[in-house]
């Protein structure tokens, strides 16, 4: 693990004629770029909809909700509680011997990919589940009064009801899937993270280091603004 | 208002419990209910919060399963019915709330909408059936707005196009008019009688507001403590209540006879008899024709004359309940005692009457609330035990961390069908 990191990190940096060389670090930051935004928008689209589900049955498993099981909600909560707080570098690493059986490999974008969806499923089944809490128990309740299906309960009123928190939610975990692909250069996925570590901080030059870190900010403003307008629209309490 | 005397709704020893989690101890929401409610009526059912009703009525739909006992509506046995079984019967029972509960992200049109697209109506004969409501309600100008655009009124009058929408036979509503103001409440419940008349809906009315009742309810049925207390005709509860709870709720609608503290100063400004006469416009009779209380008060213009005593009307209230007048008037009679006694012996004897005495001979209040023995008014002694029973039991209905008793896995389903054979 430590070579192959340390591989993918100096390799191409042993080749680079100078520091601040941008006609050779031009094509590597879009590079980057192109492997973070895969990373996290793959990351953001398969986790975000195991997420989705997961939090649906956390939700309806709780006591007194729809499908409630307390055996379900409590192993599904633990489970929850065990995954998200592992540092999600000790997680990479952890996970490896299952990406290898999945993936195929340990190393490179693909196999970064693997590991960060379960860290976002997880992640985004408590913030579903957290933002379905507040939906209206009433609004439920009237539902099955008029002889609504439990599942036709959840796409037509739970999840349309709290559409507009949810997609603020999303937004914040685009934040937080940003935030673990700086850290797929450890397994060689490259990415943002791994240019502004590999060619702006191990070869002291802020300027490569920044540049990196203002693009991630540009992406999260671009991404929080356009949640933000959604959200607003939704919104009609 | 009522077509058929064909119970519609029929509870047969229903009763509901709930256990907290943690304490051993289950806790009665429903104790033996046995109610009738007739096609066409509008039932009310009035109690303190967590008298009951509200888990009574929500076993019409099968919110809530009984522990046992069944509800039969419209010949079905709700009680043990699985969701797919109960959908067509819901979808014949309205229910509205007293939160509205109206979807905030869909608007006016989509909330009515919703139960018809449930039912997989076309989507013109949707549109059709949308604006008829909202015409019947009149919202039509408001079909786009969304409900946070609406006022209270409004929001509850959308609910009732939502529970119309299916064209039901029964329409619920849980304390439908506890969140509005007096006048929008008044609005409300024309809406609901409107319903009623024209429509030919049965309606099950939860309130703790008596005036609500008595506004457009036919029949009452008052809850205590998970019991059914006292039922009947609406004008024979209010006429003659027995027991101590439903007094009690009579008084906050009526302000007919006078408190205490009133007498009081009456009796500083009008030093002559103070005596409050109970009105009653007919005979409260039992079904075999036996008057049960009589009629009170209608002859006590002719008996002034007759009298020939002076008097003054200081105090009183009289209201309506099903187009019959009911209430209480206070008078000070003035002039000889003698023929003031004798005048009052003559009106005791078609009327019940409360003889506060004059200013210099009274009469404790509560003495002559006692020696009148009339069945309106307060009876503080009983009820201020009533409501703390009642808000325990609010208090664990409340909590989240209540069980509910009833069956509801299949094997415990199936044992308790054995149990029940």
């Amino acid at each position: 693990m430590y070579t192959l990191a340390s591989a993918s990190a100096f390799a191409p940096a042993a080749t680079l004629a100078s520091r601040s060389d941008w006609s050779v670090l031009k094509p590597l930051l879009a590079q980057s770029v192109v492997q973070t935004l895969q990373m996290v928008l793959i990351t953001i689209v398969i986790g975000g909809v195991l997420g989705l589900v997961l939090g649906v049955i956390l939700y309806g498993t709780r006591p007194g909700n729809l499908f409630e099981n307390r055996v379900v909600y409590r192993v599904l909560d633990i489970l929850v509680n065990i995954v998200r707080p592992i540092p999600f570098i000790i997680f990479l690493a952890a996970m490896q011997p299952l990406t290898v059986k999945v993936v195929g490999t340990s190393i490179g974008t693909t196999a970064a990919i693997f590991p960060m969806c379960i860290m976002c499923t997880f992640a985004t089944s408590r913030l579903v589940e957290q933002n379905l809490v507040p939906v209206d128990h009433g609004v439920i309740e009237a539902a099955r009064a008029m002889g609504a299906s439990k599942f036709t309960i959840i796409r037509t009123v739970l999840i349309p009801e709290a559409l507009a928190p949810l997609i603020l939610a999303y937004a914040f975990l685009f934040i937080g899937v940003l935030d673990m692909s700086a850290m797929a250069g450890y397994i060689g996925g490259g990415g943002l993270g791994n240019f502004a570590i590999a060619y702006g901080y191990q070869k002291f030059d802020q300027t490569v280091t920044w540049t990196a870190v203002i693009i991630m900010i540009v992406l999260v403003q671009v991404v929080q603004a356009i949640a933000n307008a959604i959200a607003k629209r939704l919104l009609r309490r | 208002m009522t077509q058929g005397k064909e119970p519609i709704i029929v509870f047969d020893h229903v009763v509901k419990e709930f256990r907290q989690r943690g304490a051993k101890k289950t806790m009665r929401a429903v104790d033996d209910v046995s109610l009738s409610i007739d096609e066409g009526d509008i039932f009310g059912i009035i109690g303190y919060s967590g008298a009951g009703k509200s888990t009574l009525v929500r076993m019409i739909n099968a919110l809530e399963q009984p522990t046992s006992g069944t509800v039969t509506v419209m010949g079905h046995d709700v009680s043990h019915m699985g969701e797919g079984r109960l959908r067509p019967v819901r979808q014949k029972i309205g229910m509205i709330f007293q939160q509205f509960n109206l979807f905030s992200q869909k608007t006016v049109a989509q909330n009515i909408a919703y139960p018809l697209k449930l039912d997989h109506w076309r989507k013109d004969y949707q549109d059709k059936r949308v604006l008829e409501l909202l015409e019947f309600v009149g919202l039509s100008e408001h079909a786009n707005k969304y409900p946070s655009q609406l006022s209270g009124g409004q929001k509850q009058r959308v609910g009732i196009a939502r529970a119309l929408a299916t064209n039901p036979k029964i329409l619920l509503a849980d304390e439908a008019t506890s969140a509005l103001d007096p006048e929008t409440t008044t609005e409300v419940l024309q809406l609901l009688e409107r319903v009623n008349r024209q429509l030919g809906i049965t309606i099950v009315l939860i309130t703790h507001q008596m005036n609500v009742v008595q506004q457009i309810a036919n029949r009452v049925a008052v809850m205590s403590a998970g019991r059914v207390v006292e039922q009947g005709d609406i004008y024979d509860v209010f006429a003659a209540p027995k027991q101590p709870v439903t007094k009690r709720f009579i008084a906050t609608a009526m302000d007919g006879l006078p408190d205490p503290a009133r007498i009081a100063v009456m009796r500083e400004q009008w030093p002559g008899r103070l005596v409050t006469v109970v009105v009653r416009q007919r005979d409260i009779v039992d079904a075999d024709g036996n008057v049960l209380v009589p009629a009170s008060g209608q002859d006590i213009s002719e008996l002034i004359a007759r009298h020939g005593i002076s008097s003054g009307l200081l105090y009183g209230g009289i209201d309506t309940v099903q187009d019959i007048a009911i209430g209480a008037m206070t008078y000070e009679f003035t002039g000889d005692e003698a023929r003031i006694d004798a005048f009052l012996d003559d009106l005791r004897r078609h009327s019940d009457i409360v003889d506060f005495g004059t200013k210099a001979d009274p009469v404790d209040y509560d003495t002559a609330v006692e020696r009148a023995r009339i069945a309106l008014g307060p009876d503080e002694a009983t009820v201020t035990s009533t409501p703390a029973l009642d808000d325990d039991l609010e208090m664990i209905e409340q909590n989240d961390d209540v069980v509910d008793m009833t069956p509801t896995t299949p094997r415990e389903r199936k044992a308790a069908r054995k149990e029940r054979d």
